[in-house]
C-alpha cells in the first residue's frame, strides 16, 4: 500500500498540496485534481465505498485560514482494509466537482453538503435542498448562522384561555 | 421538494406521505404508478431534522452525549460509545478493563433490541401482527437491565467520556442469563412462525433486491451488505474495545432480498448473544474492588462530626441513586487520575479538593479539552457503519461533529430497489432498511 | 313532550361523556423516540387496550384522538395542522413527550418549541421519553376530561376551529 502512496504522489504533484499520516493517510488536494484522484483509487486499488462527504466552515477557527470551506470525504477499500481522507480547500462561493458519476450515493451526500453549507457542486444533476423545506432562506450549518433563529411555516394560533 | 422524470404517459401519481402506517419513521415517498406497477419514485426526507451537528458546535462535550442517545433511537448507547471512542482518541485516554465489558455488553443488548424492533415492525406490516407483541416482551426484559444499570429504560446516557457511568450492580450475572433465555424463547418461536410460512415468502423473498456491485457502490454497510454475501463487519475489520477476545461469527447471505435480510438478523441476534454470555464471563475475571463494610449513611455522618468525631470521606454510603458509583468501584468504571474527567462522587460529596475538580471539570471554557485535531472513528451499529468525524479546535466545544449514518446511505438506494416492483412491495422493503428518523435526518 | 327534566339530560350528558371517553380511536402521529415508549406502552406488557385506546385507526377521519408522539420540526409543522383541521369533531389532542410539549431538549433552528403553536392540546405527557405509567395516567385525564365535556358549556366552544 504505502508504494502505491508515493506512486501517486508522484503522479499527481502538482495537484497535491499536502500529505499527512494521520489513523489514515490524508491527502489535501486541489479541486482539479479531486475527481482524478479518486478515480484512481477506485479503479485501481478498488476503493469502492464512499462512507462520507461532508465540509468544515473555518470562519472561527482560532488562526485565520486563506479559504473559508474544506470539503472532506472519506472512501473505504474491502479489499485492502484501508481507508483514505481527501481534503479540498474552497473559497466562499467557489463550485466544487461532483462525483456522481462514480458512486451511486454520492447524489445525496452532495445535496446535503449544499443544504448544510450553501456550497454548489458543478454537474450535479439535481441539486435542491434535501434535509430543509425549500422556503428556508440561508444554511444552518455556517458559523455565521445564529443557532437558534428560526424561520416558522405555520401561523401561531391565537392564545385562548378556553382550549 | 419531489422531482420525479415521468416515464410514461398514462401513469399516476400517489404519495406515501409523511405521516403513514409504518412505524419506522416520518418520509414522504411518490411513486409513478401504472397499475400496480412501480415506475419511477422520489424519497423525500428531513422530516425530523433536529439541528444535532449544530448543537454539537454549541455545547460542551459531556453535554453532547444525551443528543448522540436520541439518533439512533433504537439501539442508544452504540452511538454513545462511537461518541466515547472519538474523543478518547483524540484525548489520548485509556479505558479500564472493566469499562470496556460492560460497555461491550451494553452495545450488544441494544444491537438485539435494535433488530427485535426492526423485525417486529417487518412481520406487522405483511400481516403478522403477532409477531410484535412477542417481540415487545423480551425487549422489556432487556429494557428491565438496562434500568438496573444506568436508571433509564431507553436514552440511557449510560457510556461517558473515559469510561461507564456506574458499575453493575449484585446479582446482575443471573438476572442477565435470565434475559438471554427469554429472548433465546422468543427468538425460536417467532422462526416457528415466519421462517417457513408460504404468506412471509410470498411477500419476501426475492423483493428489493439490489446486485453486490450496486449495494457497494450506494454505500451500504451493515446487515444490508452482508444479505448481498459480502463480509464486512466494522468489529472485525478495525476491532475496538473487547472484540479480539471474543468468538462470535458473522452470517451472510445470498440473495440480499428482503427474507435473506431478515435472516441475516435473526442470527445476528443469536450471535450477540454469545457475545454477552463471554463478556459475563470476562467480567467475573476482572472483579471490582470490595465495598468497606462498615459503611455510615450521611446523617450519622454529620452527627459524629458534630460530636468531634472525624470521618474518612470512602465510609460514607452514598443515596441509593448512585449505586455501582462508590469510590473503591472508580477506577474500575473511569479513567481515573485524568485532570479533566470527573471524579468519584464520594470525593466530591465529601472533600473540598474533590469538589473543585468537579467544578473545573464542569464549568465553561473548562473540562474537557482536546487538543487540536481531527478524528474518525467508526463502530459497528445496528444498520452498518456509524462513524463519528471530530474536528477539534482546542476548545471545549466540538469544532465540527458530523455523523456518517449508515441508513442514510440505504436511503438512498431505495428508489432503485423498488423500481419495476409492485405498489405492494414497497413497504417490506422499506421496513427492511431500518430507517430511523433520527439517524437519517440527524 | 313538555318541559325537558334536567335530571334526564344530565344523565344522557353523562352517558354520552362514558361512551366516548371510553372507546377512542387512536391516530399515533409518531414521528422520533418517543415512538418506541409508545409501542412500548401499546403492547402486551402494559397494555394501553384496557383504557379503550387500543384500535390505532391510520385515517384522520376515522379517529377522534391525535397523539402527537416526539419531536416536530418545522418542516413537518403543515402536515401536522392538515392532519389535525381533516379530523371531525370532537376530536381530541394529546402532547407525548417533551419535545411536543415544549419543544423538549432542541430549541434550535429547526425544531417547533411544542405543538401547541401550531394546534390546541388537551393533554400534555412529560418525560424524555416517558414511561408507561405516566402515558396510562395521562390517558386516565383524559377520560376524566372528556366525561365532564358535554355537561361543562364552557367547554363546547367556538374558539376549537
Amino acid at each position: 500500500m504505502e508504494e502505491f502512496v508515493e506512486n501517486l504522489k508522484s503522479r499527481f504533484a502538482e495537484g497535491i498540496l499536502l500529505y499527512q499520516e494521520r489513523e489514515m493517510p490524508v491527502f489535501v488536494v486541489t479541486k482539479g485534481c479531486y475527481p482524478l484522484l479518486v478515480k484512481a483509487l477506485l479503479e485501481e486499488k478498488s476503493f469502492q465505498v464512499l462512507l462520507d462527504i461532508t465540509a468544515v466552515d473555518y470562519l472561527r477557527w482560532p488562526e485565520p485560514q486563506p479559504q473559508r470551506f474544506e470539503l472532506v470525504c472519506h472512501l473505504f477499500s474491502l479489499d485492502y482494509n484501508k481507508r483514505v481522507r481527501i481534503k479540498v480547500p474552497l473559497n466562499q462561493g467557489e463550485e466544487a466537482p461532483s462525483l456522481t458519476s462514480l458512486y451511486g450515493n454520492a447524489s445525496w451526500l452532495e445535496r446535503e453538503v449544499y443544504d448544510m453549507f450553501g456550497i454548489p457542486f458543478h454537474d450535479h444533476p439535481d441539486l435542491r435542498r434535501i434535509l430543509l423545506y425549500d422556503e428556508f432562506q440561508g444554511h444552518p450549518l455556517l458559523k455565521d448562522y445564529p443557532w437558534k433563529r428560526e424561520q416558522p411555516l405555520y401561523e401561531e394560533i391565537k392564545d385562548d384561555p378556553n382550549r | 421538494m419531489i422531482r420525479i422524470d415521468r416515464v410514461s404517459e398514462e401513469s399516476q401519481l400517489i404519495n406515501i406521505g409523511p405521516s403513514h402506517p409504518a412505524m419506522h419513521g416520518t418520509i414522504r415517498i411518490a411513486v409513478e404508478v401504472e397499475g400496480e406497477k412501480v415506475l419511477a419514485s422520489d424519497v423525500e426526507m428531513g422530516y425530523l431534522h433536529r439541528g444535532f451537528e449544530k448543537t454539537a458546535e454549541n455545547k460542551s462535550y459531556p453535554k453532547v452525549i444525551p443528543y448522540t442517545d436520541r439518533l439512533n433511537y433504537c439501539s442508544p448507547l452504540i452511538n454513545n460509545h462511537g461518541f466515547a471512542l472519538a474523543v478518547e482518541d483524540l484525548l489520548k485516554v485509556e479505558v479500564p478493563e472493566r469499562a470496556e465489558i460492560l460497555r461491550m455488553i451494553t452495545d450488544e443488548m441494544s444491537r438485539i433490541t435494535d433488530h427485535l424492533i426492526n423485525i417486529g415492525a417487518l412481520a406487522s406490516e405483511s400481516g403478522a401482527l403477532t409477531v410484535m407483541l412477542y417481540m415487545m416482551q423480551a425487549r422489556e426484559e432487556l429494557w428491565k437491565i438496562f434500568e438496573l444499570l444506568s436508571g433509564a429504560r431507553m436514552t440511557t446516557s449510560y457510556i461517558r467520556i473515559g469510561g461507564v457511568k456506574a458499575d453493575a450492580p449484585r446479582g446482575f450475572r443471573p438476572l442477565m442469563e435470565r434475559a438471554l433465555l427469554r429472548t433465546r424463547e422468543v427468538l425460536k418461536e417467532v422462526s416457528r412462525l415466519l421462517d417457513n410460512n408460504p404468506i412471509f415468502l410470498k411477500r419476501t423473498k426475492g423483493i428489493g433486491a439490489l446486485t453486490a456491485q450496486e449495494a457497494l457502490s450506494y454505500g451500504f454497510t451493515g446487515p444490508l451488505l452482508r444479505a448481498n454475501g459480502i463480509l464486512y463487519d466494522v468489529r472485525r475489520f478495525s476491532p475496538y474495545s473487547l472484540y479480539p477476545r471474543v468468538e462470535f461469527e458473522i452470517p451472510l447471505g445470498e440473495n440480499g432480498d428482503v427474507y435473506d435480510r431478515y435472516r441475516v438478523r435473526m442470527e445476528e441476534m443469536e450471535q450477540s448473544a454469545r457475545i454477552i454470555e463471554q463478556g459475563l464471563t470476562l467480567l467475573e475475571g476482572a472483579p471490582p474492588a470490595e465495598i468497606g463494610e462498615e459503611t455510615v449513611t450521611a446523617r450519622e455522618a454529620l452527627e459524629m462530626t458534630k460530636r468531634g468525631d472525624s470521618i474518612e470521606p470512602e465510609r460514607i454510603s452514598l443515596p441509593p441513586g448512585l449505586k455501582g458509583m462508590e469510590e473503591e468501584r472508580h477506577d474500575g468504571i473511569l479513567a481515573a487520575d485524568h485532570p479533566m474527567i470527573a471524579p468519584s462522587k464520594a470525593q466530591v460529596f465529601n472533600s473540598i479538593e474533590g469538589l473543585v475538580h468537579q467544578f473545573v471539570s464542569v464549568m465553561e471554557g473548562y473540562g474537557i479539552k482536546p487538543p487540536l485535531g481531527e478524528v474518525y472513528r467508526a463502530v459497528e451499529g445496528g444498520n452498518g457503519e456509524l462513524g463519528f468525524y471530530l474536528v477539534s479546535d482546542g476548545s471545549d466545544r466540538p469544532y465540527r461533529l458530523h455523523l456518517r449514518a449508515p441508513a442514510f446511505h440505504l436511503m438512498s438506494g431505495l428508489s432503485r430497489m423498488i423500481e419495476g416492483g409492485y405498489l405492494a412491495d414497497v413497504i417490506p422493503t422499506f421496513g427492511s432498511i431500518n430507517m430511523i428518523g433520527g439517524e437519517v435526518d440527524r | 313532550m313538555g318541559v325537558s327534566s334536567p335530571f334526564l339530560t344530565t344523565k344522557i350528558d353523562d352517558l354520552l361523556g362514558w361512551a366516548r371517553g371510553y372507546s377512542l380511536f387512536v391516530y399515533p402521529f409518531v414521528t422520533a423516540c418517543c415512538g418506541m415508549e409508545f409501542i412500548a406502552s401499546a403492547c402486551s406488557h402494559f397494555d394501553i387496550d384496557r383504557f379503550g385506546v387500543g384500535l390505532t385507526r391510520f385515517s384522520p377521519r376515522q379517529s377522534d384522538l391525535l397523539m402527537v408522539v416526539g419531536t416536530v420540526s418545522h418542516k413537518l409543522a403543515p402536515v401536522l395542522k392538515r392532519v389535525y383541521l381533516s379530523m371531525a369533531e370532537p376530536k381530541w389532542v394529546v402532547a407525548f413527550g417533551t419535545c411536543a410539549v415544549s419543544g423538549g431538549i432542541y430549541h434550535n433552528y429547526s425544531s417547533v418549541q411544542g405543538i401547541d403553536h401550531v394546534i390546541p392540546v388537551d393533554v400534555y405527557i412529560p418525560g424524555c421519553p416517558p414511561r408507561p405509567e405516566t402515558v396510562l395516567e395521562g390517558v386516565m385525564l383524559l377520560q376524566k376530561k372528556i366525561a365532564q365535556e358535554p355537561r361543562d358549556w364552557r367547554w363546547k366552544s367556538s374558539s376549537r376551529t
